[in-house]
């Protein structure tokens, strides 16, 4: 293993009494004052978090529109500047490389927003397909950094700082050039965590001032430096997928219930033959949310049981905060995964009864 | 860091007040603060028989899940059910209300193995460095 490495907001989050830890090679703060109360503050009010580990690949040339499609599921030629689009992208056998966001910046220009902790696997992925393909792909990951302002009142903070009219800004919408307490920077109205919200791009060496700025304004509001604990609370609530636990090379699109994202009549793309093949017959895993209905928290790689056997594995669980309960996502067998169907979570070898329940667990009201 | 004087202390973490041949065991105001919020707790039963440094009880905040050592051996003879319903108390006050199970003790030399707190004090200093 190589060094773990920091963001640019490495000692601000020390100053900020965030808890460090690794995570995909990266050292972040799990939390800074507790993550129910962070998890609280985002649904509530606002959390600022530092996502600079996200990596940006840019892609440019006359055949950038044509090498997208065939990269990823979802149809990239609907996209109109300055929107984004969400989308898996997979291997020839329907397994997924990464999941990531799509910025149109322009008809030959596009901004990929990919995991942290495939980065490097993504651009060899990338460089693999460029084939004949006329493009420029740039690695921007080192030179980008990341905030996301998520919460009910982000957009009255991010108000205070900017002169840009961010209510005309509608969700996976983007603003490029958006100076933001003086500094130049993307601005789009995405998340992951449920709620409202904003992620903020800018140069690495604006981070710490950006950081330092949303903060101040924000106090009167109630916003919370928020770490990566919560943002995985939120995101689960939300049953956001997360690579490596909901998706990964040997779950595809379709098991993990994001099919929507996959459009196979767009053309040829990689995971297309496997993907029709799986959508015609049924996939025979897929992910479902449960409820612990017992005692206990299910928590990533415990089995699922079922009729004396072994039905799936649960990819995430915990608490979650903002229901008051002990939920799970689980890929089980699919014959297992209707709304009532019960099965068990085997905790420290004990059978712990569960219940399937409707997804996502938490949904924000208004847009 | 809270250490209270009168009480024992585990290299695990956890804290011991002696009453005549019975321990009452919590766990020490730097393990709820490592741990970070507790939402469960698995209390153990009355009566369960437990040995000196294997897990007995289990405690979950949101990201993790860790065992409870026990620090003595002995019977368990009473436990605090109000941490099924209300886990948060170890958080909130782990040297009183947040206490975990009675024990009585099997032998007593167990507690020589235990630390004061200015041990404690100096050992987790050491941990943390």
């Amino acid at each position: 293993m190589t060094e773990a490495k920091k963001t640019p907001l490495y000692e601000t989050h020390l100053k900020y009494g965030g808890k460090i830890v690794e995570f995909g090679g990266w050292l972040l703060p799990v939390q800074y004052t507790g993550i129910l109360e962070e998890h609280r503050a985002v649904r509530e009010k606002a959390g600022l978090f530092d996502v600079s580990h996200m990596g940006e690949v840019l892609v440019k040339g006359v055949d950038a529109l044509a090498f997208l499609q065939n990269l990823v599921t979802n149809d990239v030629s609907r996209l109109t500047e300055h929107k984004i689009q969400y989308t898996p992208m997979c291997y020839k056998d329907g397994g997924v490389v990464d999941d990531l966001l799509i910025y149109k910046q322009g008809e030959e220009e596009y901004l990929l927003v990919i995991n942290a902790a495939n980065i490097e696997k993504d651009w060899q992925w990338m460089q693999e397909n460029k084939g004949k393909f006329c493009i420029e792909l740039t690695n921007l990951s080192d030179t980008t950094a990341q905030l996301a302002l998520q919460g009910p009142l982000a957009q009255s903070i991010l108000s205070e700082l900017t002169d840009t009219n961010l209510e005309e800004l509608e969700y996976y919408w983007f603003l490029p050039r958006v100076i933001v307490a003086g500094k130049e920077t993307l601005v789009s109205r995405t998340g992951y965590t449920g709620e409202d919200g904003f992620e903020i791009y800018c140069r690495s060496e604006d981070a710490v001032a950006l950081w330092d700025e949303i903060m101040t304004v924000g106090k009167p509001y109630g916003l919370l430096p928020a770490g990566l604990g919560c943002r995985d609370t939120l995101r689960f609530e939300a049953c956001l997928p997360l690579y490596g636990h909901e998706l990964s090379k040997d779950i595809s699109p379709l098991e993990a219930g994001i099919g929507m994202f996959v459009k196979l009549d767009k053309g040829e793309f990689n995971g297309q033959a496997a993907l029709a093949e799986q959508k015609k017959n049924g996939v025979k895993r897929k992910i479902a949310g449960f409820a612990v209905t017992g005692r206990g928290i299910a928590r990533a790689e415990y089995p699922v049981m079922a009729e004396g056997r072994r039905i799936g594995t649960v990819t995430t669980g915990t608490y979650a905060p903002t229901l008051d309960k002990n939920l799970g996502l689980a890929l089980v067998e699919a014959e297992f995964t209707k709304v009532g169907q019960e099965f068990a979570i085997e905790i420290r070898g004990k059978n712990v009864a569960a219940e399937v329940i409707s997804k996502p667990f938490y949904k924000r009201e208004g847009k | 860091m809270n250490i209270p004087a009168e009480l024992k202390y585990s290299r695990d973490h956890e804290w011991v007040k002696i009453e005549g041949n019975h321990a009452t065991i919590g766990i020490t105001d730097y393990a709820q603060s490592q741990l970070g919020d507790v939402v469960f707790v698995e209390v153990p039963e009355v009566d369960t028989e437990i040995t000196v440094g294997t897990g007995f009880s289990v405690v979950e905040s949101v990201k993790a899940v860790s065992d409870i050592y026990a620090p003595v051996g002995g019977k368990i003879v009473e436990v605090n059910d109000a941490l099924t319903d209300a886990p948060e108390i170890m958080n909130e006050d782990p040297y009183g209300e947040g206490w975990l199970a009675v024990v009585e003790l099997t032998d007593p030399a167990d507690l020589d193995d235990l630390l004061s707190s200015t041990e404690y004090e100096k050992f987790i200093t050491e941990e943390g460095n």
